[in-house]
C-alpha cells in the first residue's frame, strides 16, 4: 500500500438522503491498476458509495455530501470543477445492462460523439477495438448495426463495458455489475476485469464475496454507512482484523 | 364455479370489444355508403360551383391541410420544448406540480372557449383577421395541452438508467437529451402528435370565428387569407343553403375526405414512429 499510487481519496465523507445519513466518515484510499473491491450486506451504501466516485449522486434530488473525494490531488467535488470531465476520465457500468436503444455501433461510437470527435475511421477503429477488449468483437463482428437489444444480458453488459471503454477512462466504476447475469457470463467478465486492471484502476461493488475474493486486490467491507475494514483482500479474506467483518465473511448475517 | 367466472368474464370483454369494433365499423360504413358515390376527381380538384350543389371542394381540402399542418408545426416544438422543461430542467416542486396539473386543466377547455380566445387575441388584438394564420395559431393553442403532457409522459417513461449512462460517458446534460431521451420518447410524443392531428383536422369550433369562411372562389393565397375547411364546409352544408338532399350528399363526401386526410397526415408520423421503434426488441 503505497501512498504514492493513490489514484482515488475519499477523505471524511458523509453523504445524506434528506435527512438520513447513508454514509458516515469514510476514509478510503484506492490505488492505481488494482481492483477495489466494496462489499457488504444490502442497504450498507455500497452502491452510494461508488456512485460519488463519478458523482452520479448529483442525479439525485435532496442529497447532500459532506467532505471530499480526491481524484489524483484535485478534489471532484470543488466548485468550479468539470462534472461532465470527471465522468469521463471516471466510466462505470451499471448494475442492470442499460445499453441505450440504438445499434451496436452506436452504442460504442456514442461516447466519442458526445466528447467530440468526428473523424470516421477513428470512431470505427475505436469501435471495433473497444468490442475486441471487451470479449464481445466475435459474438457480433457481423451484425454491428443491429439493435443492442437484441443481445442477450451478458453480452449487453459486455457491450457496456466496450462502451465504457471508448472513452479511454482512467478508473472504471462497476456496481454490481455481474447481479443480472448468469454464471458463465459473470465468469467472462470477471475475467475482463482482471485483464483490465492491468490499465485501469477498477472499483467494484459486489454482493458476491466470492467474486470479490476472485478479482480483487483491495477489499473494504461497509456496514450501515461506515467503513469497517480496509485492506488487501488477501488479509481481509484470511485474517480479518474486525469480528464483524469476519461474521459477515462466514454468513453469520448477510 | 372458478371455470364459469373465467368463461363469463372473457365472454364479457369479448362482447365489449365487438361492441366497440360494431360502432367504429358502422361509422366507416355509413360514411363510406353515403359518402363514396359524389366523389370523383372533380370533387376532390374544383371550387364548388351552383351555390354549393355542384363542383368540388377543394378548396376546404387544401384550407383543411394547411390548418393542420400550422397548428402542428406551431404546437410541436413549443409544446416539446415546455415539456423537456418540466421534465429534464425543472427542479421537482410543489410550482411545477401545479404547472402540470393546470396544463392537464386546460387539455379539458371546450374547443369553443379556445375559438372565441383566438378571436380576441390574433383576430383582433394582433390583427392578423380571420385567416389563415389566426386558425393555426388557435388550434395549435388548443393542442398545446395534449403536445405537452402526451410528450411529459413520453419523457418520464424513458428509464433513468439511459440518462445515467450517458452522463457517465461524459455527455452534457443537453446532449443526453437530444441524443438518448429524445428519440427514446419519440414514438410517444409522435402518439401523441397523431392524435393531435385527428383533433385539429375534425375540430369547427376554433375555426368559426378565426379562420373559416363558407366559400372562396380558388385556393388560399397567403397566410392571412380566409380559408374554406372541410369540417366547417360539413357544418354549413348541413345547416344552410336550398338543395338540403344534394348538399347531404356533398356532406358525406367531405367526411369521407377529412377521415382520409386525417389518415394521410397521421401516417407521416406513424412512419417516422414505426422506424423508431424498430430498435425496441
Amino acid at each position: 500500500m503505497d501512498k504514492n499510487n493513490i489514484r482515488m481519496k475519499c477523505e471524511k465523507v458523509n453523504f445524506y438522503y434528506g435527512r438520513k445519513r447513508a454514509l458516515d466518515d469514510i476514509n478510503l484510499d484506492i490505488y492505481k491498476n488494482s481492483v477495489t473491491a466494496i462489499i457488504g450486506p444490502s442497504g450498507c451504501g455500497k452502491s452510494t458509495l461508488i456512485r460519488l466516485y463519478n458523482r452520479m449522486n448529483d442525479l439525485i434530488p435532496r442529497t447532500r455530501l459532506e467532505g471530499k473525494i480526491f481524484l489524483d490531488d484535485k478534489n471532484i467535488y470543488d466548485i468550479g470543477s468539470d462534472v461532465v470531465e470527471i465522468r469521463r476520465k471516471v466510466g462505470m457500468v451499471f448494475q442492470k445492462p442499460n445499453p441505450f436503444p440504438k445499434t451496436i455501433f452506436e452504442n460504442i461510437s456514442y461516447g466519442l460523439e458526445v466528447n467530440g470527435e468526428k473523424d470516421k475511421t477513428f470512431i470505427n477503429d475505436r469501435v471495433i477495438s473497444s468490442l475486441k477488449k471487451a470479449a464481445l468483437w466475435c459474438e457480433v463482428k457481423d451484425r454491428l448495426h443491429d439493435s443492442a437489444l437484441q443481445l442477450s444480458g451478458g453480452q449487453q453488459q459486455r457491450l457496456c463495458i466496450a462502451r465504457c471503454l471508448a472513452v479511454e477512462p482512467e478508473v472504471i466504476l462497476f456496481d454490481e455489475p455481474c447481479a443480472s447475469l448468469d454464471p458463465i457470463s459473470t465468469q467472462k467478465i470477471e475475467e475482463l476485469i482482471l485483464e483490465l486492471k492491468k490499465t485501469y484502476t477498477i472499483i467494484i461493488v459486489t454482493h458476491n464475496m466470492q467474486q470479490a475474493a476472485r478479482v480483487s486486490d483491495f477489499t473494504a467491507f461497509l456496514y450501515i454507512g461506515k467503513l469497517v475494514e480496509f485492506g488487501t483482500t488477501e488479509k481481509l479474506f484470511t485474517v480479518p482484523k474486525e469480528k464483524l467483518t469476519e461474521e459477515y465473511l462466514t454468513g453469520k448475517f448477510g | 364455479m372458478k371455470k364459469l367466472t373465467e368463461k363469463l368474464g372473457f365472454a364479457l370483454l369479448f362482447l365489449c370489444m365487438i361492441i366497440s369494433l360494431f360502432f367504429l365499423g358502422s361509422i366507416l360504413y355509413f360514411i363510406v355508403s353515403r359518402g363514396f358515390s359524389v366523389i370523383s376527381w372533380e370533387f376532390l380538384t374544383q371550387v364548388p360551383k351552383k351555390a354549393m350543389t355542384a363542383g368540388g371542394v377543394a378548396p376546404a381540402i387544401v384550407g383543411t391541410f394547411y390548418l393542420t399542418l400550422g397548428s402542428i408545426l406551431f404546437a410541436l416544438p413549443l409544446g416539446l420544448a415546455c415539456a423537456i422543461y418540466l421534465c429534464e430542467y425543472s427542479p421537482k416542486s410543489y410550482v411545477v406540480n401545479i404547472i402540470r396539473m393546470s396544463i392537464n386543466n386546460l387539455a379539458g377547455v371546450p374547443s369553443v372557449v379556445f375559438g372565441l380566445f383566438g378571436l380576441a387575441v390574433f383576430v383582433k388584438f394582433f390583427n392578423f383577421g380571420v385567416s389563415m394564420l389566426s386558425g393555426a395559431l388557435t388550434l395549435g393553442i388548443m393542442i398545446l395541452p395534449n403536445i405537452i403532457s402526451a410528450s411529459q409522459e413520453a419523457l418520464l417513461a424513458v428509464p433513468q438508467s439511459y440518462r445515467e449512462a450517458s452522463l457517465a460517458l461524459g455527455a452534457t446534460h443537453w446532449q443526453t437529451i437530444k441524443k438518448v431521451v429524445l428519440p427514446t420518447a419519440m414514438p410517444g410524443i409522435l402518439t401523441g402528435v397523431i392524435l393531435g392531428i385527428g383533433r385539429v383536422a375534425g375540430e369547427t369550433a376554433p375555426i368559426l370565428f378565426t379562420a373559416a369562411t363558407f366559400y372562396t372562389r380558388g385556393f388560399p393565397k397567403s397566410v392571412f387569407s380566409e380559408v374554406m375547411a372541410l369540417p366547417y364546409h360539413i357544418y354549413a352544408l348541413m345547416t344552410e343553403g336550398t338543395h338540403p338532399e344534394k348538399q347531404t350528399q356533398i356532406a358525406y363526401g367531405c367526411a369521407l375526405i377529412l377521415l382520409a386526410l386525417v389518415l394521410l397526415i397521421s401516417s407521416v408520423a406513424i412512419i417516422i414512429r414505426q422506424r423508431q421503434r424498430k430498435y425496441y426488441g
